[in-house]
């Protein structure tokens, strides 16, 4: 079952890869917006001088992990992942996003997310995000999954921090919190140390979902890439991660491991 | 008296040669040449041609370039990378038929000349483009006399090789005595294609910066200027979200910086004999870089300046922005090699050519300097505002005025009205008055308005102020000297001495966390409209750089006359760079009616929408004077 899902995932991710807009929708749709201003001439018929809506498509595998178990653990080697990317112009994107993970301090089991969203550009450093997030898990042996409404902000805080943030609304009215910050350090102009902080909250217990009311869970990373070409960039890190609370409590409950220090070992790239 | 004929024969003596030279290299090519499915090669240095005359034919088709054994696809025009000198004598008339073997559409602009608009050459603007297979003819009276150039003005075709040298010889004799001359055209090649670059930095700007500072880079610095002003300063950096080190979008990583269409190594040699009064026609073609040229153990005097006689000017250094040319007359007096060096602005690679007496002959490469850094002063922070002590490099601004003479024209104060088009800010006619007091409009900083320009665009220069006196970053501590704008002098006064009658405002404005460009921060599909001038009017037109980068803003079809504080000697030019954070005037005679292109030729620029239309309208009689 985890398996199946997993393939789900990555099949809806290369789907969404593969869609290729005909350009000249986006070409129509600029035209609408250009033809307003005067009665037909000739030059309307001749090509755009500069063509600056061009759309375009970008990938981000940010993470793609191996986890070694280590010697004390029972439950044996795994992967994560965490993919998100968009395609569209400059100001108008639609994003996809992606993460996956199994036994860690949140999620005991596996637990596997997609998000479809359309972001808008704002204050010349964000992306307001709005759309749905389909979440599996497994719990207690079954696999559960739940549709959700998202709200959230990417961006580029002071400093140079990369921001997520993200609210999640399931049908039930159930309210829970993602929030991730990124920080890259040049050691030299090929070897990059990455810092990163992710911490998930919520305000209603979902049982289902190892969520307990409050601050579900928080983990610190490090990796250690190197770029290869800007594109490409084998990592080693680890990552500390503990839940909390209620949280803790069901993890343990699903015979995970609420504290944990992980090694990883992975890729990250782009295109 | 200057000798042209032997100029001539011994271009057509190498020329003749260099055939010769090009038969043997193909034989030896044969494979290659099917390998790359019957696309020729370029190998290097084969001279371009020289075409002259009244009707002149030019065929655009794809071939590849060898570039330091490594080919890859270009344009070409007639089948040169640059494509062939047009030498034209001024007063002629010229036809040029343009046929396009290519598979997609093509344009050639003649960058700097004046010519009726619908002879641009801009598709969109001037005519519809030059399709697949089919022939565009250009006629035009050629009324000036100068070095120019011209170039596709189509997508990226410019930076696959379709440029080359235009030279106009003058009716009246040049005002300046030489023996022989030899174009000079600098240009960046590399083997990723224009969409592949453009991609690149539109999902990361700083996809080609191999120079951002590091942590050892922050060890040098804290040793040099103690650990807490370095950490002050990363962290002013870090927090604006900016990066210091951002000199050239595209650099020395992917490209290789060509002299005349050879690579350093390949090294171009003009030859000259000792005692020779050589005149050099310098051209930046290159899509994205700015170079810094001198020629070690040679004084260049600047005797033309975007094809315009300027009161000569002795310099050892002067920088070159993209699209701007620079004529200037060296004697070497030894019978010696002299290193032509263009190193790039932000020191990634340089172009190298040699003066040599013969072939063969080589001399020195100059060392490279180290990259430059941005300032505060560069971001338009005044300085009392600015707070943070150890920037990295001494500002070299004078310190901004905030005296009561202070001229208060925060342009974001004024209405935008519908009667205003978009994309510009007109100034009231008593912030002119206010303004004639000061020479050079912006010599005393001016306060940015409130408008910050949306999201679009990511910082505003707080204070902007003139800067045609200063030699632009990187070249402050040069201890050669540097021609600077405010050095322009024209040689004669032009006709119109008359005063700007009202004045249009253009930011410049971006995003480098999304590689956004544009004026006024909108892009130019989100400001179609054209920008009107009425014809026969004088109207100054004022740049302000709200960006951290320098820019070559290209006006077709008029003069910009820099007001740089010549009196009735004001320079003229078809590409003025602006500077980060500077303001900077310029005045212009609209006689020429039409619709014409205005633009960042940083190529990436102006395909990201740093692009407008200007519209010459109200002379009665359509055509142009």
């Amino acid at each position: 079952m985890k398996v199946r899902g997993r393939v789900a995932v990555i099949a809806m991710a290369c789907l969404l890869n593969g869609i290729s807009v005909p350009y000249a929708i986006a070409q129509a749709g600029d035209a609408t917006d250009r033809g307003s201003s005067k009665a037909v001439s000739p030059q309307q018929k001749w090509p755009l001088p500069v063509d600056d809506e061009e759309y375009r498509l970008f990938t981000l595998v940010d993470v793609l992990e191996y986890r070694p178990s280590t010697a004390k653990r029972e439950s044996g080697s795994d992967y994560r992942w965490d993919i998100e990317g968009w395609y569209g112009g400059d100001y108008n994107r639609l994003w996809f996003k992606s993460e996956g993970q199994r036994d860690t301090a949140f999620k005991a089991d596996s637990d596997v997310d997609f998000q479809l969203l359309y972001g808008r550009f704002i204050q010349k450093y964000y992306d307001i995000q709005v759309g749905g997030r389909v979440e599996t898990q497994s719990f207690r042996g079954a696999t559960v999954t739940r549709a959700q409404t998202v709200i959230g902000i990417e961006g580029l805080v002071p400093y140079n921090y990369e921001l997520e943030a993200a609210l999640f609304i399931d049908l039930d009215g159930k309210v829970s919190g993602r929030l991730s910050l990124t920080k890259d350090f040049m050691l030299t102009q090929q070897l990059i140390f990455q810092g990163r902080v992710e911490s998930n909250m919520a305000v209603q217990r979902v049982e289902r979902f190892t969520t307990g009311s409050g601050l579900n869970n928080l983990e610190f990373g490090v990796r250690l890439r190197y770029e290869i070409r800007r594109e490409f960039a084998p990592y080693v890190g680890f990552s500390l991660e503990r839940s909390f609370g209620e949280t803790a409590t069901l993890v343990r409950q699903e015979g995970g491991d609420p504290s944990q220090v992980r090694l990883v070992a992975g890729l990250r790239a782009w295109f | 008296m200057h000798n042209e004929r032997t100029v001539i024969s011994r271009r057509l003596l190498l020329q003749r040669t260099g055939a010769l030279g090009v038969l043997a290299a193909m034989q030896q090519l044969l494979p290659a040449c099917m390998v790359d499915s019957l696309v020729p090669v370029i190998p290097p240095g084969i001279p371009s041609a020289t075409l002259s005359g009244e009707v002149i034919d030019l065929q655009i088709s794809e071939a590849r370039l060898r570039v330091d054994n490594r080919s890859a696809s270009a344009m070409t025009i007639n089948g040169t990378i640059p494509g062939p000198l047009i030498r034209l004598r001024e007063g002629q008339d010229v036809t040029l038929r343009v046929n396009n073997l290519l598979a997609e559409p093509t344009s050639i602009h003649w960058h700097g000349i004046l010519l009726p608009f619908d002879m641009d050459g801009v598709p969109g603007v001037s005519f519809k483009g030059i399709d697949p297979g089919t022939t565009f003819t250009y006629r035009f009276p050629v009324r000036q006399s100068g070095t120019y150039w011209y170039h596709s003005h189509s997508r990226g075709q410019e930076m696959r090789g379709m440029y080359a040298p235009l030279i106009v010889d003058p009716i009246e004799p040049e005002p300046f005595r030489y023996d022989r001359e030899h174009v000079v055209i600098l240009s960046d090649w590399t083997s990723e294609s224009p969409g592949t670059l453009f991609a690149n930095l539109k999902k990361l700007p700083g996809y080609y910066n191999f120079q951002r500072r590091t942590l050892t880079a922050f060890f040098d610095d804290a040793s040099r200027m103690g650990w807490w002003p370095a950490l002050q300063d990363y962290l002013a950096w870090d927090e604006m979200r900016m990066d210091p080190t951002d000199f050239a979008d595209v650099t020395g990583h992917t490209f290789t910086y060509l002299l005349n269409g050879l690579s350093p190594s390949a090294n171009w040699t003009g030859l000259f004999q000792a005692g020779d009064r050589i005149r050099l026609r310098f051209i930046n073609a290159a899509a994205m870089t700015f170079f810094d040229v001198h020629i070690p153990g040679l004084t260049m005097t600047v005797v033309q300046v975007d094809g315009q006689n300027v009161q000569p000017v002795s310099v050892e250094e002067f920088r070159i922005g993209v699209a701007e040319t620079i004529d200037v007359i060296v004697e070497p007096r030894k019978e010696h090699a002299y290193t032509i060096f263009a190193e790039a602005m932000d020191r990634s690679g340089y172009a190298r050519g040699t003066l040599a007496t013969r072939t063969g002959m080589t001399a020195v490469i100059p060392p490279r300097r180290s990259r430059p850094v941005r300032t505060m002063a560069d971001m338009g922070m005044h300085m009392e505002h600015q707070g943070m002590g150890g920037v990295e490099t001494s500002g070299a601004s004078s310190k901004p005025k905030s005296s009561d003479e202070t001229i208060k024209a925060e342009h974001g104060n004024h209405k935008h009205g519908a009667s205003h088009s978009a994309g510009q800010h007109e100034i009231s006619d008593e912030h002119l008055m206010v303004r004639r007091h000061s020479e050079i409009p912006g010599h005393e900083s001016v306060k940015h308005g409130p408008d910050d320009h949306g999201t679009g665009n990511q910082t505003i220069a707080e204070y902007s102020r003139n800067m045609m006196h200063e030699p632009g970053r990187g070249l402050e501590h040069s201890p050669r000297r540097v021609l600077l704008y405010s050095d322009l002098k024209s040689l004669a006064p032009y006709p119109d001495q008359r005063e700007p009658e009202r004045e249009v405002e253009l930011h410049l404005t971006g995003n480098m966390d999304r590689y956004l460009w544009s004026f006024d921060g909108k892009k130019y599909s989100g400001a179609p409209d054209p920008i009107p001038f009425r014809y026969g009017e004088r109207l100054r037109l004022t740049f302000v750089n709200d960006t951290m980068m320098e820019h070559p803003l290209h006006l077709h079809g008029m003069w910009m006359y820099l007001e740089n504080g010549s009196g009735a000697f004001l320079p003229r030019k078809h590409t003025v760079i602006v500077k980060p954070a500077e303001r900077l005037s310029v005045a212009i005679t609209a006689d020429a009616p039409g619709r014409w292109a205005f633009h960042c030729h940083l190529l990436f620029h102006m395909e990201a929408g740093m692009f407008r239309v200007i519209e010459v309208s109200g002379h009665e009689h359509g055509g142009y004077s």
